[in-house]
C-alpha cells in the first residue's frame, strides 16, 4: 500500500507520463505486489482458474452437488412414488404444438397396448395435452431433512384429474421397472453416490494424517509395525475385500446405518496409500531446521505435527485426496450394483444400474444406462480437477 | 552376497505379510453377525421344518462354529498349512477342490490380461511421449481417461450388449459347450476371451500408459539425454537404450498393484459375464455366509498379490542395481 501512496503523491512531478499510462503502470505494480505477497493458497487459486479443464470440471461438480442438495425439489417424483402404468416407459416426448397452436411444453397421456409377442407398447393419446408447469405440488418431502414441502421445480398438475385415473408423469429419462422416474431417482441417488466418496475420503484423510504422521514422526518400532500393517492391507485386491466387508453389514438395519457402514468400509481400505505419502513427507520435513527450533522451544509433539508439519504438505495431500475420490465413486457404484451396498428403499447410482444386469433390459430399455453417464461425468470431473490441482500446487512452475 | 541378503529379507517379509493376511482374512470372514448355522436354520424353518434349540446346538458343534475366535483361527490356519482348507457349507465340497475348479480359469484370464496390458500400454506410451501434443497423443490420452472413468461392470455390460447386437446372441461364459476339442471350438473360445480381456485390462492399461508416458517425458528433459543427442546417437537408441532403462523401474515395481487391479476387475466382470472364475463363487459364498470358501478365495487372491510384489522386488534387484543402495541408505 505504501508504494501506491508514494506513486500517487509523486505523480504530478512526472509530467512526461500521460494520465492513462500512469494509471496502467500503477495497476501493474499493484498486481505485481499482490502476486509477491499472496499466500500459497491464493497462488494455487490463481493457477487453477487458468486451467480451463479443471475449471469446467469444478463447475460440473458444483452443479452435480447442487443437484444432490436440492434433489427432492428438482425431482418431479419422490423416492417412494411408483406407477404400474409407466413401468419401463421410455423418456417422455415433450411437445410444444397442439392442434396447430403453440401452448408451451406439454406431454400426452400414455396408452398401453401389447404386440403379438406380448411386449408392452406405449402410444400417446393426443386428445388432451398436459402442460408441464413450474412449481407444482407433488409428493411431500423434507428439504435438508427438516424443511417440509411438497413443491417441485417442474411437473404436471395432477390435481384436476378424474378420480381413479393414474397420474400423468413427465419422465425426461424414462422409467424403470416399477414405473419410477429415472431422472428423479438419479438426482435422489446422487445424494448417496456423491456424499459417500466425500465423507469417506475425509475420514481416510484423517486416518492417514494421524497414522502416517505417527509413523513418520516417531519412526523406529512403531514405524515398522505401521508399515507392515499398511503392506498387509494394500496386499488385498480392494474389491473382493470390499465385498467381504459389505457382506458383514447386518441385514435389516436403517438406511442411515448402511450409509455409515459403507462409508467406513470405503475409508478403512483407502487410507494406507495416503498414509504412505504422509509418512514420506514427514520423514523429509522433520529434519528441517524450523522443526528443530520448535522442538527446542518446547513445543509439544502434537502441536508440531498439526501446526508446523501438516501445513507444509497440505496442498500435496489435497491433490491426492481429489484423485482418490473417483475410486470411491466407482467402488460404491460397484458394490451397490452387486447388491452389497445401498439397499432399497435407499437408492444410489449403483442401485439404479442393478436393472442393467440383464441383457434384455438393456436391449429393450436403453435409457436405463443413463446413470452410467452421471457416474462417468463425476469420475472424469474429479480426475481433471485433481490434475488441475496438481499443476496448481506448484505455483512457481 | 548382498544380493542374497536382500532376497532373503524380501522372502522373510513376504512370509510375515502372508501370516498377517491369514489373520485379517479370518477376522473379516468372521465379522458378519450370525454364522452359517443361523442361515441354515432360517432356510430349514422357511421350508417348514421344526428346529429345536438342541438341534441348533448340535449343528453348531457339528460345523464347529461354537468355539472362541482364536481357537477357530489357529485351527483354520493349521488346516491351511496342512492342505485342509475346510468344507464349503454351501457347495458341500472341499474348499480346496472348489477353488481348484476355478483357479485355472482365474489364473489364465489374469495372465492373459497382464501380458496384453503390457503389450498394449508400453508401445502406446512410447508413441505418446515421443509425439507429445500430436493428434495421436491426444486421442490416446482421451481414451485413457474414458477407460479410467467407466466402471468395469458397465464396460462389460456395454460390450455384451454390442456383441448381442452384432452377432444376435450375447457372448457369455468362457468355455464353449463340450470343452475345447476341435479347432472351431478353440476359435470360439478365443472369441469369448475378447470381451473379458478388454474389460479387465482397460483400467490397468490406461493407468500404465499414463505413468509410463509421464516418466518418459520427465526423462527426456534430463541433461544426459541432451548430451547423448548432441553426440549424435540415433533417436531410436536414445529411446530404447537410455530412456526405457529408466522407465523399467516403475513398470516392474507396479506389478503387485497391477495384479491387484486385475483381481478387482476380473471379480466383478466375471459376475456380469458369468465367467467360470472366482468372482461369482466369492459373491455366492459371501451371500450364503460360507465362511471357509470366501476366506479361501480372499486368501488366494491376496497371496497372488504378495507373490507378484515379491517377484517385482526380486526382478528390480536384478534389473536395477541402484535398489541395493537405496535399501542401505534407508
Amino acid at each position: 500500500m505504501s508504494i501506491d501512496n508514494l506513486t500517487k503523491n509523486s505523480a504530478p512531478e512526472s509530467t512526461d507520463l500521460s494520465e492513462k499510462e500512469r494509471k496502467k503502470l500503477e495497476k501493474r505494480r499493484a498486481k505485481q505486489e499482490k502476486y509477491y505477497t499472496s499466500s500459497q493458497w491464493q497462488l494455487m487459486g490463481r493457477k487453477l482458474l487458468k486451467h480451463k479443464l479443471a475449471l469446467i470440471s469444478f463447475i460440473i461438480l458444483a452443479l452435480l452437488y447442487m443437484g444432490a442438495i436440492f434433489a427432492n425439489f428438482i425431482a418431479p417424483q419422490g423416492l417412494e412414488d411408483f406407477s404400474a402404468t409407466y413401468s419401463n416407459a421410455p423418456p417422455s416426448k415433450i411437445h410444444y404444438v397442439h392442434d396447430g397452436k403453440l401452448i408451451g411444453p406439454f406431454v400426452y397421456d400414455l396408452e398401453i397396448s401389447y404386440d403379438k409377442f406380448l411386449n408392452k407398447i406405449f402410444l400417446e393419446n393426443t386428445e388432451k395435452p398436459y402442460k408441464i408447469d413450474f412449481l407444482v405440488k407433488g409428493s411431500s418431502y423434507k428439504l435438508f431433512g427438516f424443511i417440509k414441502s411438497d413443491l417441485h421445480l417442474f411437473g404436471i398438475n395432477n390435481s384436476e384429474l378424474p378420480q381413479g385415473k393414474d397420474k400423468i408423469n413427465v419422465m425426461i429419462f424414462g422409467a424403470d421397472q416399477l414405473g419410477r422416474d429415472l431422472f428423479s431417482r438419479i438426482l435422489i441417488g446422487s445424494k448417496v453416490s456423491l456424499t459417500v466418496p466425500l465423507i469417506g475420503t475425509l475420514m481416510s484423510f484423517i486416518l492417514a494424517v494421524f497414522i502416517g504422521g505417527i509413523s513418520g514422526y516417531y519412526g523406529g518400532f512403531i514405524d515398522t509395525v505401521i508399515q507392515r500393517i499398511i503392506e498387509v492391507i494394500s496386499s488385498f485386491p480392494t474389491l473382493p475385500l470390499w465385498m467381504a466387508l459389505s457382506a458383514a453389514i447386518p441385514p435389516g438395519i436403517s438406511v442411515v446405518k448402511v450409509f455409515v457402514f459403507i462409508t467406513l468400509i470405503m475409508s478403512l481400505l483407502s487410507w494406507p496409500g495416503l498414509a504412505r505419502t504422509v509418512r514420506s513427507k514427514f520423514l523429509s520435513l522433520k529434519k528441517e531446521d524450523y522443526v528443530m527450533a520448535a522442538r527446542l522451544a518446547g513445543v509439544s509433539d502434537a502441536k508440531i505435527i498439526i501446526k508446523h508439519l501438516v501445513p507444509g504438505f497440505m496442498s500435496y495431500l489435497i491433490v491426492s485426496l481429489t484423485l482418490g475420490i473417483p475410486g470411491m465413486i466407482l467402488g460404491e457404484t460397484s458394490m451397490s450394483f452387486l447388491g452389497l451396498g445401498m439397499r432399497a428403499p435407499a437408492t444410489s447410482w449403483g442401485v439404479l444400474l442393478q436393472e442393467c444386469q440383464s441383457i434384455s433390459n438393456i436391449a429393450n430399455c436403453t435409457w436405463k444406462l443413463i446413470p452410467v453417464l452421471f457416474v462417468g461425468l463425476a469420475v472424469l470431473a474429479f480426475n481433471f480437477l485433481g490434475d488441475g490441482l496438481r499443476d496448481a500446487a506448484d505455483p512457481y512452475k | 552376497m548382498d544380493k542374497w541378503r536382500y532376497i532373503a529379507k524380501r522372502l522373510m517379509l513376504a512370509f510375515f505379510t502372508l501370516l498377517m493376511i491369514t489373520f485379517v482374512v479370518f477376522f473379516v470372514i468372521q465379522l458378519p453377525p450370525g454364522d452359517f448355522v443361523d442361515s441354515l436354520v432360517t432356510d430349514m424353518v422357511a421350508q417348514g421344518e421344526t428346529v429345536t434349540a438342541v438341534d441348533i446346538a448340535n449343528l453348531r458343534t457339528m460345523y464347529k462354529v461354537d468355539r472362541p475366535f482364536i481357537v477357530q483361527y489357529t485351527d483354520w490356519l493349521g488346516g491351511i498349512v496342512t492342505g485342509d482348507w475346510g468344507t464349503s457349507f454351501y457347495y458341500n465340497q472341499s474348499v480346496l477342490v472348489k477353488i481348484g475348479e476355478t483357479l485355472g480359469a482365474t489364473l489364465m484370464i489374469s495372465l492373459i490380461t497382464l501380458v496384453i496390458t503390457y503389450l498394449i500400454a508400453i508401445p502406446i506410451a512410447i508413441y505418446s511421449a515421443k509425439h507429445q501434443y500430436s493428434i495421436g497423443d491426444y486421442a490416446f490420452t482421451f481414451i485413457g481417461f474414458i477407460g479410467m472413468a467407466v466402471p468395469h461392470f458397465l464396460l462389460a455390460i456395454l460390450l455384451m450388449y454390442l456383441s448381442y447386437k452384432w452377432t444376435g446372441k450375447p457372448i457369455m461364459g468362457l468355455f464353449p459347450e463340450g470343452g475345447i476339442t476341435s479347432w472351431a471350438a478353440f476359435l470360439d473360445f478365443l472369441k469369448r476371451l475378447i470381451i473379458p480381456t478388454i474389460v479387465i485390462s482397460m483400467s490397468g492399461t490406461c493407468g500404465l500408459i499414463r505413468s509410463v508416458r509421464a516418466q518418459l517425458l520427465d526423462e527426456q528433459e534430463k541433461p544426459y539425454i541432451l548430451c547423448t543427442r548432441a553426440k549424435g546417437v540415433s533417436e531410436k537408441t536414445i529411446t530404447y537404450k537410455y530412456e526405457m532403462r529408466a522407465v523399467i523401474n516403475p513398470i516392474v515395481s507396479g506389478l503387485g498393484g497391477m495384479i491387484s487391479g486385475i483381481f478387482n476387475g476380473s471379480t466383478i466382470t466375471a459376475i456380469v459375464l458369468m465367467l467360470p472364475t472366482q468372482g461369482p463363487i466369492l459373491l455366492k459364498a459371501l451371500q450364503s455366509q460360507d465362511v471357509y470358501l470366501s476366506g479361501g478365495i480372499l486368501l488366494i487372491s491376496a497371496t497372488l498379490v504378495v507373490i507378484g510384489t515379491l517377484i517385482s522386488d526380486l526382478l528390480l534387484a536384478v534389473l536395477d542395481p541402484r535398489i541395493k543402495f537405496l535399501e542401505e541408505s534407508k
